[in-house]
């Protein structure tokens, strides 16, 4: 019983600042701050009128689908591999490629920085963010899949092998389907993940800032802020529908291929 | 140790399948991070890099004393982030694997993972509108009549930054106690407590010990990528509040000096790989301890 008192506590803790995106994003003041003065939808539309911010939430769309993809095509060939026999080194291997998951994100920013603009001289532009990103986005995918294909029962390709059926085609035909609610899991996951992502981006942007770089800049100008809440209360709403979604396909996907849910996406 | 002639068909497929990740991993992370070691060994020199090989980078991190308190202080602010969330962190997720009926398990998890996949930097803002001078809590202490001036001592110094990381850190702390906690034989309490241990003692004896290479996880999750933040530094630290990770930004993106932002990444990575590491043993010394 106190357990759940204080579990409830940490929730509270954990949401508190959320709760006050849409309380300020209504709120009719430029001003940050309690009292509320009055209700207003100002702030969204002035978001609409925007041209600089859509142009950057163009670009972060267009970068976290590219990650999405991405990112899912290699945890795919890494978590298939994970599923099949041990082989000397393996271990290793799948750490290494882990590792972005522990690394502080100043370093991957400074390292990559260091290579496309000193070493190879390269401009950057959406193209270096995407490819950060889908290193970062690699092993959560990963992760997700390694429950997908985890749970699946391999004597079911083999029987689709038995029967006739090429490998690649046994695969698409039969473990395809049953991944690919994991598959849709870690495509939101890795979106979700591109679209908020500011530490790396900041670093690797080129003339057009992304979404997260865009807010930053609007950060120091105190008349902007209402609009940044507006902003944030879209945001938050929309990346609430992208997990659940997400969660409920991981779901569906550890259920079809017939394991039990352990919860959780790491 | 297998040769490669007696592979078996499945570990060559395997073997294929993982060369993709593994070769986009080290064209993007090895590659990259060998090269920041490379350029710490260099000097900037005006707009060109000079590539005679010189540890002064290195020798300039040492003696102006501007990096070392930087650096204590990232140190310091992430050994107490850490501290703070796995402490707080822990009950939470004892709660969820012992309290909890196994069908409501991961509806608890989702809740509490959703407040960190929503946008970073609104959260990070959204601290310095409850910490702040005219904020949630000081109008509302105010208003209470607890006190009668605002407090000055939540926001634009360290104590802000480790609020705001312990918050944005928080469910990286509960996942790896939760799954390790999950794997616990429950007839080991059982068995335990048939044998004279109380409740809390049977938490000490049994579970904690157990529950440690979680808690293991959990530290190392949290204290190592939090040494990378520049962004709840910058904005909740005020002048007294910065981190390294804001020095290692201004390096490279204002002061155009990679090599020294390069040897000041690698000198602040490697102090937290030394600290993890003797964490590790530690914990592992304790617990043999007790076998």
């Amino acid at each position: 019983m106190k357990l759940l008192i204080y579990a409830i506590a940490y929730l509270i803790f954990l949401y508190a600042p959320i709760i006050l995106l849409p309380i300020f994003a209504f709120n009719d003041a430029t001003i940050i701050a309690f009292p509320l003065s009055g209700f207003t939808t100002e702030w969204f539309s002035e978001l609409t009128q925007n041209s600089a911010l859509h142009a950057a939430v163009q670009n972060s769309l267009i970068i976290a689908v590219c990650t999405a993809i991405f990112a899912t095509i290699l945890g795919l060939c890494a978590a298939r591999a994970g599923a099949m026999s041990d082989f000397p080194g393996k271990k290793g291997i799948t750490g290494f490629i882990m590792l972005p998951l522990v690394l502080p994100e100043i370093i991957v920013a400074v390292a990559l920085l260091v290579i496309l603009r000193q070493v190879l001289g390269l401009s950057l532009g959406n193209w270096t963010i995407i490819m950060a990103h889908v290193l970062i986005c690699t092993p959560f995918s990963i992760a997700i899949l390694n429950g997908a294909f985890g749970a699946l029962d391999p004597a079911m390709e083999e029987a689709a092998l038995d029967l006739g059926e090429s490998r690649w085609s046994a695969f698409r035909l039969v473990t395809l389907p049953l991944v690919m609610p994991g598959i849709i899991s870690s495509m939101l996951i890795a979106f979700t993940i591109s679209l908020d992502e500011f530490i790396i981006a900041f670093f690797l942007t080129g003339s057009n800032p992304t979404m997260p770089v865009y807010i930053w800049g609007l950060l120091r100008f105190p008349k902007s802020l209402p609009v940044i809440m507006a902003l944030g209360t879209i945001l938050v709403a929309l990346s609430v529908v992208l997990l659940t979604i997400a969660e409920i396909f991981r779901r569906r996907g550890v259920r079809r291929a017939g394991g039990t849910d352990t919860g959780g996406f790491l | 140790m297998a040769k490669f002639s007696t592979l078996t068909q499945d570990q060559t497929r395997s073997i294929k399948l993982l060369g993709l990740p593994l070769i986009y991993a080290l064209l993007l992370l090895a590659v990259p991070l060998g090269s920041i070691v490379l350029f710490s060994f260099w000097t900037q020199d005006f707009m060109t890099v000079d590539t005679t090989f010189t540890t002064a980078n290195y020798r300039e991190i040492w003696d102006s004393p501007i990096y070392s308190l930087l650096l204590r202080r990232s140190l310091m602010v992430s050994g107490i982030v850490t501290a703070v969330t796995v402490l707080l962190a822990y009950p939470v997720a004892y709660f969820i694997s012992f309290h909890v009926h196994p069908s409501k398990k991961s509806i608890w998890l989702f809740l509490i993972t959703i407040p960190f996949w929503t946008s970073y930097l609104i959260r990070v803002f959204l601290w310095k509108v409850i910490l702040g001078y005219n904020g949630v809590i000081n109008s509302g202490l105010l208003q209470l009549g607890i006190i009668d001036e605002p407090l000055t001592f939540i926001l634009y110094n360290v104590n802000a930054v480790i609020i705001t990381l312990a918050h944005a850190f928080a469910p990286f702390a509960i996942l790896p106690i939760f799954v390790v906690l999950e794997k616990i034989d429950r007839s080991l309490l059982e068995a335990s407590q048939d044998l004279g241990e109380t409740k809390f003692s049977t938490f000490l004896r049994v579970t904690l010990p157990l529950s440690m290479p979680g808690v293991v996880g959990a530290v190392l999750i949290v204290f190592i990528p939090t040494i990378g933040d520049y962004v709840t530094p910058e904005l909740m630290g005020g002048a007294g509040g910065k981190l390294i990770a804001n020095m290692i930004q201004t390096q490279f993106l204002q002061l155009n000096n990679a090599p020294l932002g390069a040897a000041l990444a690698i000198v602040a990575m490697i102090c937290v790989t030394a600290i993890s590491l003797i964490f590790v043993f530690l914990n592992r010394k304790y617990l043999r301890g007790r076998t």
